[in-house]
C-alpha cells in the first residue's frame, strides 16, 4: 500500500491482500505520514487489491472518521462496491444511546452488600416457596389438587426403585469401611465383636439416611431442578400457569410426594445393607461366626434405632424435594441458568441434609431416643 | 462434468432417521451468489436437508458437494475446513448464553485467526454494527429481545467472513417490518460479501423478496417436486400442491393472467 499526493488531495492506493492472515499496515504510522495542515481529498484505488475481508472493512472504518473530522472530504468510489456497502452499513444504524456499558468494577463493599441482598433474597423467595407448597399441600389433602396419579407412580419408580442399585453400592461400601475401621480399633482391646454394634447403631440411626439423602439430593434433586429449569426455559411452566392450574400442584407435589415417600424405604434398604457390608468384613477379615454377628447385631440395634433414622430420611426427602423444585421453579431462561439451578440445588439440599441432621440428632439425644 | 462445479451441489441425496425415510433422489445446485430458498410445507425436512447442507447429519445416500468436493467423503480436518467457510443462523439465534454478544462473535475470531485481541475486538464492534447493534458487546443474550438476538445471531454466523450463510427460518417470530429490514440486510450482505445464502422458509413474502433459486420439498412424495426462481414457480407452476402452498391454499390450479 502506498499513497501519494497529487494537486488537489491524497490518493490511496491499496494492493496485495487485506484478509485475515495476512499482515496490515499501521494506521496511525500512515495518520503520521500526511502532510500535517491537509486539507482536500483523499480518495482510494483498489485496482491492485487482491482480496479483502471484514478486517479491510474495519481497517477502513477506523482511518476514516479522525480523517473527516479533521475537514478532508472523503471519496469512497475507488473502493470495491461490497467495501462500500459494508461501510454503509456500518454506519447506517447509529448507536442506539445509554445502550453501551463498560465493565463495571465495584467496590469490596458494594460486593459484600449485593451478596447480602441476594441472600435476603434467597430467603425470602424460600418463604414463598413453602407458604405455596403448603397451600398447595393443603388442596391437595382436601382432594382439590390437579395432580395426575400416573405422575406420581412415575417419579415413585424413578426415585426409588431406579436408585436401588446406586443405594446398595454405596451402603455395602460404607457398611465395610465404618467395620473396618471400627474392628481394627477394636481388636486392640480383643472386643471385635463389637464391631456389630458399631456398624448396626451406626448405620440405623446415622449413616443409612445420610448416604441415600446424598445420594438422592444428587441424583434426583438435581433432576428435578434440571427438568423444572429446562421447563421453564421452553415456557412449560408459564403454559400452565395461563391454563389456571398451579405449577406447584402438578409439577412439584408428586415430585415431593414420591420423594418423602421413598426416602423411608430407601434408608431402611441402606441401613440393612450396609449391616451386611459390617458382616462381611466382620466374617472374613475378623473371623467372625454369621450368627454370632446377626445375633449382637439384633441385640444391639432396637426398633428405635431404626426408627430415629426413618424419620431422619422422610426430613431428608422433603429438604431434597424442596431444594431441587424450588430452584427449577426459579431458573432463568437460559442454559446456563439451568446449570446454575442444578448446582444450586444440590449443594442447598445437601448443607440443608447436614444442618437438619445435627439438628435432629441434638433432639433425638435430648428425647433419650 | 461439463458444467463448473456449483458452491454446494446435492446429488441423489435421500435423508432418513433410521429407517423413517424423510426425503429421497434430492438433486440440486446453489451457485455462487444464489440466494437460495427451501420450501415446503411443515414437516417435509426442510430443516433436516440444512442440517445435511451445514455437516450437521451424514445422509443415508447420496453426495453433498462443496466447491466440487464430497463433503462426507473428506477426511475431518477437510471437513472442519469447509465447515469453518459457511456460517449458520439458527431459528432462535443459538447464541451461547453464558457468553456476551461480542464474547459468542470473539469466539470463532480467537479459534480460528491469529489475529491479536485489540482487533478482533474491533471486529467484533463492525459485525453488530452491520447487523445493527452497535453499543452491545457487553449484553448477554438473556437481555435482549427475539429479534435483536436473531441479529446478533448473524454477526456471529457472519463471524469469519462465510462463503455460504444459512438461515434456518429467518424470519420467525419477528414483526413484518423486522422480517423486511432483516430480508434487506440479507440482500445487502449477499451483494457485499459475495456470499451465497440459502434459506429456509414458509414465510411467502420474503421467499419472493430475496429468492433467486429454491427447492420445493413435498411430504407426501417424499421428494423435490419443483424447483428454480420462487416467482417464476408462482407464474408457471402447474403442480396443485406448489401452487396451493405459494398461494396460502387460496388457489390450487394454475391460471394464466392477463396481467402485462
Amino acid at each position: 500500500m502506498l499513497h501519494s499526493s497529487e494537486a488537489h488531495g491524497l490518493l490511496l492506493v491499496f494492493s496485495g491482500c487485506w484478509r485475515a492472515q495476512c499482515t496490515l499496515p499501521a494506521r496511525d504510522e500512515l495518520l503520521r505520514q500526511l502532510p500535517q495542515p491537509f486539507q482536500g481529498e483523499l480518495r482510494f484505488d483498489s485496482a491492485d487489491l487482491r482480496g479483502w475481508d471484514s478486517r479491510f472493512v474495519n481497517w477502513l472504518l477506523k482511518l476514516i472518521p479522525p480523517l473527516e473530522k479533521r475537514g478532508i472530504v472523503v471519496r469512497y468510489e475507488g473502493l470495491p462496491p461490497g467495501v462500500r456497502g459494508l461501510l454503509q452499513l456500518a454506519t447506517e444504524v447509529p448507536e442506539r444511546a445509554g445502550a453501551r456499558r463498560g465493565a463495571t468494577r465495584r467496590g469490596l463493599l458494594a460486593t459484600v452488600g449485593e451478596q447480602i441482598y441476594r441472600l435476603l433474597d434467597g430467603g425470602k423467595a424460600l418463604l414463598e416457596f413453602i407458604g405455596e407448597l403448603l397451600q398447595a399441600l393443603f388442596r391437595m389433602l382436601i382432594g382439590r389438587a390437579r395432580m395426575r396419579a400416573s405422575d406420581l407412580f412415575l417419579f415413585v419408580q424413578q426415585n426409588g426403585i431406579d436408585a436401588l442399585p446406586i443405594v446398595a453400592l454405596i451402603a455395602v461400601l460404607v457398611g465395610l469401611i465404618l467395620a473396618f475401621i471400627g474392628a481394627l480399633q477394636l481388636q486392640m482391646f480383643g472386643a471385635q465383636i463389637y464391631v456389630a454394634n458399631l456398624v448396626g447403631i451406626a448405620m440405623a440411626r446415622e449413616m443409612g439416611a445420610m448416604m441415600a439423602a446424598i445420594i438422592m439430593a444428587g441424583r434426583t434433586g438435581a433432576a428435578f431442578a434440571a427438568q423444572l429449569g429446562t421447563m421453564q426455559v421452553n415456557e412449560e411452566i408459564d403454559a400452565f400457569r395461563t391454563l389456571g392450574v398451579d405449577p406447584l400442584e402438578f409439577l412439584v407435589l408428586p415430585r415431593m410426594l414420591a420423594l418423602t415417600l421413598m426416602m423411608p424405604l430407601l434408608c431402611i434398604y441402606a441401613d440393612l445393607l450396609g449391616i451386611m457390608g459390617g458382616m462381611l468384613v466382620g466374617i472374613t477379615l475378623f473371623e467372625i461366626s454369621p450368627s454370632l454377628y446377626l445375633q449382637q447385631t439384633l441385640a444391639a440395634v432396637s426398633l428405635a434405632d431404626f426408627g430415629v433414622g426413618v424419620v431422619k430420611s422422610l426430613v431428608f426427602g422433603v429438604l431434597i424435594a424442596v431444594a431441587g423444585c424450588m430452584q427449577g421453579i426459579r431458573c432463568g431462561r437460559s442454559a446456563s441458568a439451568v446449570g446454575e439451578a442444578t448446582t444450586s440445588a444440590v449443594v442447598m439440599a445437601i448443607v440443608a441434609i447436614i444442618v437438619a441432621d445435627a439438628i435432629m440428632t441434638l433432639i433425638a439425644n435430648a428425647l433419650g431416643v | 462434468m461439463t458444467q463448473p462445479s456449483a458452491k454446494i451441489e446435492v446429488r441423489a441425496l435421500t435423508m432418513a432417521y433410521g429407517d423413517f425415510v424423510i426425503q429421497r433422489d434430492l438433486n440440486f445446485r446453489i451457485e455462487q451468489g444464489d440466494i437460495f430458498i427451501i420450501m415446503g410445507g411443515s414437516g417435509c425436512g426442510k430443516s433436516t436437508l440444512l442440517r445435511h447442507l451445514v455437516g450437521l447429519k451424514s445422509p443415508a445416500k447420496g453426495e453433498v458437494l462443496f466447491d466440487g468436493a464430497s463433503f462426507w467423503e473428506a477426511e475431518e480436518p477437510r471437513q472442519r475446513a469447509m465447515q469453518q467457510r459457511m456460517g449458520v443462523l439458527y431459528q432462535s439465534g443459538a447464541l451461547w448464553s453464558s457468553m456476551t454478544l461480542a464474547e459468542n462473535i470473539a469466539l470463532p475470531l480467537g479459534e480460528y485467526t491469529q489475529l491479536a485481541r485489540a482487533e478482533i475486538d474491533e471486529l467484533v464492534s463492525l459485525k453488530l454494527a452491520l447487523v445493527g447493534l452497535a453499543g452491545f458487546e457487553a449484553y448477554y443474550p438473556s437481555e435482549i429481545s427475539g429479534g435483536m438476538r436473531k441479529r446478533a445471531g448473524l454477526a456471529r454466523a457472519m463471524a469469519l467472513d462465510p462463503e455460504v450463510l444459512f438461515f434456518d427460518e429467518p424470519s420467525a417470530g419477528l414483526d413484518p417490518v423486522s422480517a423486511r429490514l432483516l430480508d434487506e440486510l440479507i440482500l445487502q450482505l449477499r451483494d457485499s460479501l459475495g456470499a451465497t445464502v440459502v434459506v429456509v422458509t414458509h414465510e411467502l413474502a420474503s421467499m419472493f423478496a430475496i429468492g433467486n433459486n429454491s427447492i420445493f420439498l413435498d411430504p407426501e412424495s417424499k421428494t423435490q417436486i419443483a424447483g428454480g426462481d420462487p416467482a417464476r414457480l408462482l407464474r408457471e407452476s402447474r403442480d396443485p400442491r406448489v401452487i396451493r402452498f405459494l398461494t396460502r391454499g387460496e388457489r390450487t390450479e394454475w391460471e394464466s393472467r392477463s396481467d402485462g
